[in-house]
């Protein structure tokens, strides 16, 4: 598998995601530059990793959209690419329309990191294909704007379409609607997540096989 | 008769006041010329251009005197001493120069003064608005001794350029200033119209006469002035006397506190870099090396401790990065008044939090250790101490792609540029380093303008831009503008490098109109950098800058002269030579005096204090375990990521010290800080000690071997003798210990005057230690793993109560004198710690600190929810609440699975070891003491009062 860490300006977990997929995964992995106009040929799977994109000044992601290198992220993805946001690559992915719903400052209004339960709600795609639905597996979330919300057409949309991803199981840590943690979109290759999969020399290594798609 | 008089200035425009000048001296030489100076076409003041000013000074003299474009010509500001030699070479000598009363007040500020006057004669005419008496005070200096000096009184033709602009601008007539001609050239091409052409000079402080207020307002004592003076040969200007200011303060000089520094051992096997540069380095073997170092940010975070807190974090960041190492982490020791009972300090405490994770958490490094201790003595003088770490090249071998050489903080190389990059210069944090040098009052409220405001994006992009130049080889030398911004860096590199640096701050970026030289070179403004690199490779710096969006200029250069010149659009506005600023600030040998409460405080007699009963511990441990003191810090540390970057092996809060593996390398190592300023208070040596153990240990207890050392001496007042005695007392147990444990210190920082107006703090020596792994075995942690397990207490329990945290929640009292520490067992503890975790003898190991026994078992049963049950017996000597609370050093608990008692025991036994119980599968803690049942409880409710009582008392749950 051939995978692509977009770096922006203020991006912080490009590197731990390019450690992630090639030394504890074994594919090959290379960075590219916001500027670019284009992906590498033969890019089977793109990350937006997490951090500050442009330092997160406006909105959360709200500047990234406008990279020169996103119009490119939009057609890889429309054509059937494989895309996930992480954290600040989630926000990103909302913000551009390439999945539905916005990310809220979580509600106690402080930044939160520590391990969390993650409960996989739908297990037939490439990202979840190896966890049962239901299984709970633990992963760190690192964010201070992460509560998921998107309106009452658009959830039953998503729940009638199997978009939901993960819920938090157990405690909510962000205040998400219906403890939403990640979401696909309606042709489930595109992923966006609040919890770090790349984290994975923690207490969990389940998490590391959502990177995993091929 | 002189060969020629030369008449520079900017002749902006040239009026008739210059050629009524000229008649008026022409008779002394053979020729007249006029000399139009060179303006920095960069310079922050719009400006006519060059080719219409020489059009105007031709117009002007039709041929009745000369002029001469070599000035302009040569595309840079010229010395009045080159443009001399240029012209002797031309006409020969003696030459005269002539120059109006203003420039003339500033010529002994110039390039070789001596020298000018020796072989020139000096023309002084008055000018609107200027004082001859000024210019007849400064004959009288020795400097103009034999020189020839004529002054022209007569001030008929009271004319200004700057009157003839705004007459054009108003539209006025302004015929009767200039030439016909010139006039007409003015109107012709519209000069002067719009407001900015004006060029209305802002109030110059360095004109400013100083006084003996301006003096004492910039922290510097009348002796300090004399000196100033001495090094200089002549009185400051302003702007000098600001740059003195902050670089003489205690926080850049250490004038209190060198003497005492010395007696740190600071060389040993892996200190490559000792205290004196951005940061000190170690050298962890197979071409890797670590750099860390610890500072203070206390009265900024004070006064503002959102934005105080998170530029203490921006600050020690860079001084990581300034020699070239990738901060992989941080770590931050803050203490503050008590959060029980007073909102203040609740306030501070929660900013100052947020302040350090919102920074920390942008610029993707993670804070994984650090402690926090609230007393009533930081009651508004909070202290927030910042400690970053790194890793860079030991030599010239890459060692991954994430890492790259060691870079100096050094200016070296006659001509080879210096490179100002990251975010402009505003007015904030003006005299920030003098300000963290002066006590705390109510005014200090109204020093706002002093704290600075942090950009973390802007550190993520110089951090990330600073690493990728590194890499290329071009850079020669690399500094942060911390404290005292570009004053401090340019000097202290120009100081280290042995050379001399030039700058010109109308090419400094400016964030704010009319900023004076003083301002631009006192400026605290937060992210930005100096670069010096090889001359001729400014391109390929700029590239990779610009490829971050870093916005950099070259702002001067290095100088052969050792001098720290600092022009304005040309105009010398600072002359210094760089080691006075640096190496030649007074030293203090303060007197000390022990104070005199002290003996009284030091009295506890144990018989006043009634023991606990059997039936009491358990209401003592649920105290203690939700005292803000002992109680989890998992509400700080929640609000910091901790993770990012994948290095962090072991979360906070389950290990004694932070572990990290180091991404692409074999290397791991262990951070952590501690500091007990309640010990300190009682007893500063023992407190010393215990400060510099406790860290090792806390290092040891995961299995890492404690190398070295960094520190953060937060004291009171040294002008004050029990201030300065408590400080001194301190560096010497902390000396001692750091000889004994092998830990030489390899940078640090001092906070002097943290005192409120309560009084001066408890002194808080911080350590922050680095651990080495030298096995492959994990890092240990505090929990217990497997029932059936046996647990063992290492170390020697005494009626210890003195100080204890015990003492403070249970009878009140902050009294007596600390645990006392032996440095030879610690010593042989911590080595004995370490190889039972390297022989894989032992299932868990954690440190007795505040709280002691209970509350160090309480924190084992967490992580894998067991349970303990422990007997203990003493001697009938020992009180139970000294067993059970009691703080006696050199300490540890250790798990021991059931097939390897026999190693472990054999092991330990040159130690003072004792069996006291068992790991057991059900979460609770039972309790014996010679064979009756102190507590028997679940633990479920013993940790949720730990974790969660210091979110109650912040309102969040």
């Amino acid at each position: 598998m051939k995978v692509g860490v977009v770096v922006f300006p203020g991006s912080n977990c490009d590197m731990d995601c390019v450690h992630a997929v090639r030394d504890e995964l074994g594919h090959e992995a290379q960075t590219i530059w916001h500027d670019e106009t284009s992906l590498p040929a033969g890019l089977d799977f793109v990350i937006l990793p997490g951090g500050f994109s442009y330092g997160d000044y406006l909105r959360c992601g709200a500047i990234a959209k406008f990279a020169r290198l996103m119009p490119a992220i939009v057609d890889f993805a429309n054509a059937g690419g494989y895309v996930i946001g992480i954290c600040n690559g989630f926000q990103i992915l909302t913000e551009s329309g390439l999945l539905p719903g916005a990310l809220l400052r979580n509600k106690d209004q402080k930044f939160i990191c520590k391990d969390i339960d993650l409960k996989v709600i739908n297990s037939s795609t490439a990202f979840t294909r190896s966890y049962k639905k239901g299984q709970i597996i633990t992963v760190p979330i690192a964010h201070g704007e992460g509560r998921y919300h998107i309106d009452q057409i658009g959830l039953k949309k998503l729940e009638d379409n199997d978009q939901i991803a993960f819920t938090y199981s157990g405690n909510n840590p962000n205040g998400s609607l219906h403890s939403i943690a990640g979401v696909f979109n309606e042709k489930k290759n595109v992923l966006g997540l609040m919890p770090h999969p790349e984290r994975c020399n923690f207490r969990s290594r389940d998490s590391l096989r959502i990177l995993d798609i091929i | 008769m002189l060969k020629a008089i030369l008449f520079g200035g900017s002749f902006d425009p040239i009026h008739l006041g210059h050629l009524h000048i000229a008649r008026s001296v022409k008779h002394m030489a053979e020729r007249v010329i006029f000399v139009p100076c060179y303006q920095n076409p960069l310079g922050k003041l719009p400006q006519t251009t060059v080719e219409a000013r020489i059009d105007m000074v031709n117009l002007a003299l039709e041929d009745e005197f000369a002029i001469s474009t070599w000035e302009i010509d040569q595309q840079k500001v010229s010395y009045t001493i080159d443009t001399i030699n240029h012209f002797e070479s031309e006409f020969g000598g003696p030459l005269g120069v002539l120059l109006g009363v203003d420039a003339f007040l500033e010529f002994p500020y110039w390039k070789d003064p001596r020298d000018i006057l020796k072989r020139v004669k000096i023309i002084v005419f008055n000018r609107p608005g200027q004082n001859l008496a000024q210019v007849d005070e400064l004959l009288k200096q020795p400097l103009f001794e034999g020189a020839d000096v004529e002054i022209i009184r007569d001030s008929s033709l009271n004319i200004s350029s700057t009157q003839l602009k705004i007459f054009a601008y108003l539209g006025e007539e302004i015929d009767p200033f200039t030439t016909p001609k010139v006039a007409a050239y003015i109107k012709d091409r519209k000069l002067y119209a719009r407001k900015e052409d004006l060029n209305v000079q802002r109030k110059d402080p360095s004109m400013t006469a100083i006084t003996a207020e301006i003096i004492e307002s910039h922290g510097l004592t009348q002796d300090e002035y004399k000196r100033v003076n001495q090094l200089l040969g002549r009185e400051p200007n302003m702007t000098e006397l600001g740059m003195f200011s902050v670089l003489w303060s205690e926080h850049c000089s250490y004038k209190n506190s060198k003497p005492l520094l010395k007696r740190y051992p600071t060389t040993g096997t892996y200190v490559l870099q000792g205290p004196g540069e951005n940061a000190g380095i170690v050298d962890i073997g197979d071409g890797v090396a670590v750099s860390f170092k610890i500072e203070s940010h206390n009265h900024p975070s004070a006064i503002e401790p959102y934005q105080g807190a998170a530029t203490g974090a921006g600050g020690i960041i860079r001084d990581i990065f300034a020699m070239g190492a990738r901060p992989i982490a941080c770590l931050d020791s803050l203490r503050f008044g008590e959060i029980k009972d007073s909102k203040d300090s609740r306030h501070l405490f929660e900013y100052v939090v947020k302040g350090i994770g919102d920074y920390g958490n942008c610029v993707g490094i993670p804070t994984v250790a650090g402690e926090v201790y609230f007393e009533d003595s930081y009651e508004g003088n909070c202290l927030v101490n910042a400690m970053c770490v790194g890793v860079v090249q030991s030599g010239d071998q890459p060692i991954g792609p994430l890492y790259g050489p060691i870079i100096k903080g050094v200016a070296t190389g006659v001509g080879n540029p210096i490179i100002y990059a990251g975010s402009s210069t505003g007015r904030d944090g003006i005299h920030g380093a003098t300000f963290a040098s002066v006590e705390l009052s109510d005014e200090s409220a109204e020093r706002k303008s002093s704290v600075q405001v942090g950009d973390p994006f802007q550190e993520k992009l110089l951090i990330e831009a600073c690493l990728e130049l590194l890499k290329t080889g071009v850079v020669v030398g690399l500094g942060d503008m911390g404290a005292a911004g570009l004053t401090s860096s340019l000097s202290e590199m120009a100081s280290r490098g042995a050379h001399g640096v030039e700058i010109d701050v109308a090419l400094v970026p400016q964030r704010e109109k009319n900023m004076t030289p003083y301002e631009i070179m006192l400026s605290e403004s937060q992210e930005r950098m100096v670069v010096v690199v090889q001359k001729g490779k400014e391109e390929e710096a700029y590239k990779i800058l610009r490829k971050w969006d870093i916005y950099a200029v070259t702002i001067g250069h290095v100088t052969d002269d050792g001098m720290f010149r600092v022009l304005e659009n040309g105009k010398v506005a600072a002359n210094i030579p760089a080691l006075a600023l640096t190496d030649d600030a007074p030293i203090y040998n303060r007197p000390a005096a022990e104070p005199t409460y002290l003996k009284a405080l030091q009295n506890l007699d144990l018989n006043t204090i009634p023991d606990i009963k059997p039936d009491e511990a358990e209401t003592v441990l649920r105290t203690l375990l939700a005292a803000p003191n002992i109680a989890s810090k998992k509400w700080v540390y929640e609000q910091y990521d901790h993770m990012v970057q994948l290095n962090t092996v072991v979360l906070p809060g389950r290990a004694d010290a932070a572990a990290l593996t180091i991404q692409d390398t074999n290397k791991r190592i262990a951070v952590k800080t501690d500091g007990n300023g309640r010990y300190c208070y009682l007893n500063p040596e023992m407190g010393g000690k215990i400060s510099v153990s406790e860290a090792a240990r806390n290092v040891a207890c995961t299995g890492a071997r404690p190398i070295a050392m960094t520190n953060c001496l937060n004291f009171g007042n040294p002008e004050k003798p029990e201030s300065f005695w408590q400080l001194e007392q301190a560096v010497n147990g902390m000396a001692e210990a750091c000889n004994v444990l092998g830990t030489p210190v390899i940078s640090g920082n001092v906070s002097l005057y943290n005192e409120s107006e309560k009084g001066a703090i408890y002194p808080t020596p911080v350590v922050g230690i680095l651990g080495l792994f030298e096995h492959d075995k994990a890092p240990m942690t505090m929990s217990f793993k497997k029932a059936g397990d046996k647990i063992y207490l290492i170390g020697e329990t005494l009626n210890e109560i003195g100080g204890s945290e015990y003492l403070k929640q249970i009878h009140h009292l902050v009294k007596g004198l600390p645990p006392r520490l032996d440095l030879n067992t610690e010593k042989i503890l911590q080595s004995a710690i370490i190889d039972l975790i390297k022989n894989d003898w032992v299932q868990s190991v954690h440190d007795l600190a505040d709280g002691g026994l209970l509350v160090a078992l309480v924190e084992s049963l967490d992580e894998n929810k067991l349970g303990a049950d422990i007997s203990l017996t003493r001697n009938a000597a020992l009180r139970l609440d000294a067993l059970l609370f009691g703080e006696s050093q050199s300490r540890v608990i250790v798990s021991v699975s059931s097939e390897k008692l026999a190693d472990f025991e054999a092991a330990t036994a040159h130690l003072p070891v004792s069996r006291i119980g068992q790991v057991v599968s059900h979460h609770g803690l039972t309790v014996n003491v010679d064979g009756a049942k102190v507590i028997s409880t679940s633990a479920n409710t013993l940790i949720d009062l730990y974790d969660n009582a210091i979110g109650h008392i912040m309102g969040h749950h």
